[in-house]
């Protein structure tokens, strides 16, 4: 980009200082992490002969230990779905606390909407509705799913935006809604037995790349479009934004209708991949994927950060998680552990933005 | 009477028992450069927030630009072509400058994809620089976060923002306040570059030597009022503090306060 490499006025700038990305500090922080549990297998005396991330048996065609990073992957993918909206909620100066009951409720009704009608020749133990819901094309409960998100959503936004309630609180509110809502629906009962085509949907591999393919989408909308830009400009300063003639109001329905709805949509994958529903899904999700942001350097004052940064914290937080399993650390101590990480992050950010601040 | 671009009457707006202006009658002629000065507290700002549409009047009548108008809000005055820059800069620190200089308003490409259509980054990018080779506001990078500025950048960026658009009036509030002597030359040459283009203002500022330097005439408020309105070539610094400070009030205004 020539035309940037001068400044106005005759005033130069030195290409080399351009900021270091902070990506690049979160990309450095996983292969810390990655070696510091590679060391730990090699050293901890428990540990015979296992490589965090290596084929250390000659049980795959390449050197690394391909199960545990497909497991890995796996892991994070489907909470990374609802991290994805997450960040554009955090971007825009706001917090999604209920993204997790969500995938509980969505759960729930959209399952009830891709029934089989027989089970081995037998009559669907679980079935909800009556004969006309059974055997219904794909494309019914996956729509059914991102309406009732886009609801849930626009619910969120329109109280946060024109009642002016704290984010935190909106959402609480409707953290406690979703997760009734997901209870009452069959009074607590799970809703299995889904049809061949909708198990398709989370079978295999596919949360992964609908995790990526998500993933992409979204980095191109917040870098590259209108609503990206007004999405940080909120975040950053949301008077400014008003003055300059930003519809704050709307826009802030549009951000928590698209994070919904990307929980919605996390929701159907996830009962698609478990093949069956239950009120209690999605339990801790809103805040392990408020962390994926985080660690990705999303900044909980809104106005930074970024998809790719998301992505980034996603894979830290999976790699934490099954590196906790790998070097056979009790599951208690575990989540203690990550409480610790979710802390550290927010306080590293915490010192680089008052680092940045006391430089100018 | 086509001439005018800005006329108030009789424009008054109470704080429930303060009566922070009180019948300023007020014209702006086309290409004219005019200094709103007085004490703090003289009503200047108030003065400033009832055109602009941040306030609502009390009373009186604004004519802008030959039409009766009734503002609602800051974005609706800037619409119909009033640029202003608040003492307290309307920017977004984590975006960098073509991003600011744009906001609201951005150029976009794929405009059939809603709020989902794409930015036309170089383009921005590009109007820019122009913009501000223009009003000749030095930025190293243009490239850099609001946030990595320092405070007369930031000023420099906040009036760069309504110079680079065409509009029919620029209003400024204290704009070298917190500025050290180059970037208050800079902005100065800001302003001398709207008055070449022929472009109206209203300068709200104390500092004696810039109002001298830049403007063509002096309108002097004190407790709400107007009270003096001097064409420059007839006044000099002097005269001005007596007005400011009460010691003279000019005939036409006898009896105002």
């Amino acid at each position: 980009m020539a035309e940037t490499k001068h400044g106005t006025g005759g005033l130069k700038f030195d290409e080399k200082k351009r900021s270091w990305p902070n990506e690049l500090n979160i990309f450095i922080a996983l292969i810390v992490i990655i070696a510091i549990f590679e060391i730990l297998g090699q050293t901890l005396p428990y540990m015979n002969d296992q490589s965090f991330l290596f084929d250390s048996r000659g049980r795959f065609d390449s050197i690394f230990n391909e199960a545990r990073l497909r497991i890995i992957i796996l892991q994070v993918s489907i909470i990374g779905i609802i991290a994805l909206g997450v960040t554009q909620v955090i971007i825009s100066g706001g917090i999604d606390l209920s993204s997790g009951p969500l995938v509980g409720a969505t759960a729930m009704i959209v399952m009830s909407f891709a029934q089989t009608e027989l089970v081995n020749g037998n009559p669907n133990p679980k079935a909800v509705f009556g004969q006309w819901a059974f055997d219904l094309p794909v494309l019914i409960p996956i729509i059914v799913g991102l309406i009732f998100g886009a609801i849930i959503g626009a619910i969120n936004g329109t109280l946060i935006a024109f009642t002016k309630i704290p984010p935190f609180i909106a959402t609480l509110g409707m953290f406690l809604i979703c997760r009734g809502l997901a209870q009452a629906w069959t009074r607590g009962k799970p809703v299995s037995f889904p049809t061949e085509g909708y198990t398709q949907i989370g079978a295999g591999m596919m949360p992964v790349y609908w995790f990526i393919g998500l993933a992409v989408v979204f980095h191109i909308i917040l870098k590259y479009t209108l609503y990206g830009k007004h999405t940080y400009a909120i975040g950053s300063n949301e008077d400014a934004a008003r003055m300059s003639g930003i519809n704050v109001q709307r826009h802030k329905v549009l951000v928590y209708m698209i994070a919904s709805m990307l929980a919605a949509f996390a929701a159907i994958v996830l009962s698609s991949k478990n093949l069956t529903a239950q009120s209690g899904m999605g339990i801790f999700y809103e805040l392990y994927a408020i962390a994926m942001a985080v660690i990705g350097g999303v900044s909980l004052t809104g106005g930074r950060g970024s998809i790719i940064g998301t992505v980034l914290g996603a894979m830290v937080f999976g790699v934490i998680q099954s590196g906790f399993t790998y070097i056979k650390l009790d599951a208690y101590f575990q989540l203690m552990a990550m409480g610790a990480i979710i802390i550290s992050a927010v306080v590293l950010d915490k010192v680089r933005q008052e680092r940045a601040a006391t430089r100018t | 009477m086509s001439d005018i671009i800005l006329e108030t009457k009789s424009l008054t707006k109470h704080y429930g028992g303060v009566h922070a202006l009180t019948d300023a009658n007020f014209e702006l002629h086309k290409g004219e450069h005019v200094a709103i000065m007085g004490d703090n507290g003289a009503g200047k700002s108030t003065f400033v927030r009832q055109i602009t549409g941040v306030e609502q009047r009390t009373s009186g009548t604004i004519i802008f630009d030959g039409k009766e108008v009734h503002f609602s809000g800051p974005i609706q005055a800037r619409e119909a072509g009033i640029e202003t820059v608040f003492q307290t800069l309307a920017l977004a620190d984590d975006l960098d400058v073509p991003d600011n200089l744009f906001l609201g308003r951005e150029k976009t490409k794929l405009d059939w994809l809603g709020p989902f259509r794409f930015l036309d980054y170089k383009g921005m990018r590009e109007a820019t620089l122009a913009g501000l080779e223009k009003t000749a506001v030095k930025i190293p990078n243009i490239r850099n976060t609001i946030r990595n500025m320092s405070g007369g950048q930031r000023q420099c960026v906040a009036i760069a923002r309504t110079a680079t658009f065409p509009s029919k009036l620029t209003i400024m509030d204290e704009p070298t306040a917190a500025l050290g002597v180059q970037e208050t030359e800079q902005v100065e040459n800001i302003i001398r570059t709207l008055k070449e283009a022929g472009e109206p203002l209203i300068l709200i500022s104390h500092n004696m030597r810039q109002v001298m330097d830049l403007v063509d005439r002096i309108v002097v408020f004190r407790r709400g009022r107007i009270v003096a309105n001097l064409k420059k070539e007839e006044t000099d610094g002097q005269d001005v503090v007596a007005y400011i400070t009460g010691a003279k009030t000019a005939p036409e205004y006898e009896g105002a306060a």
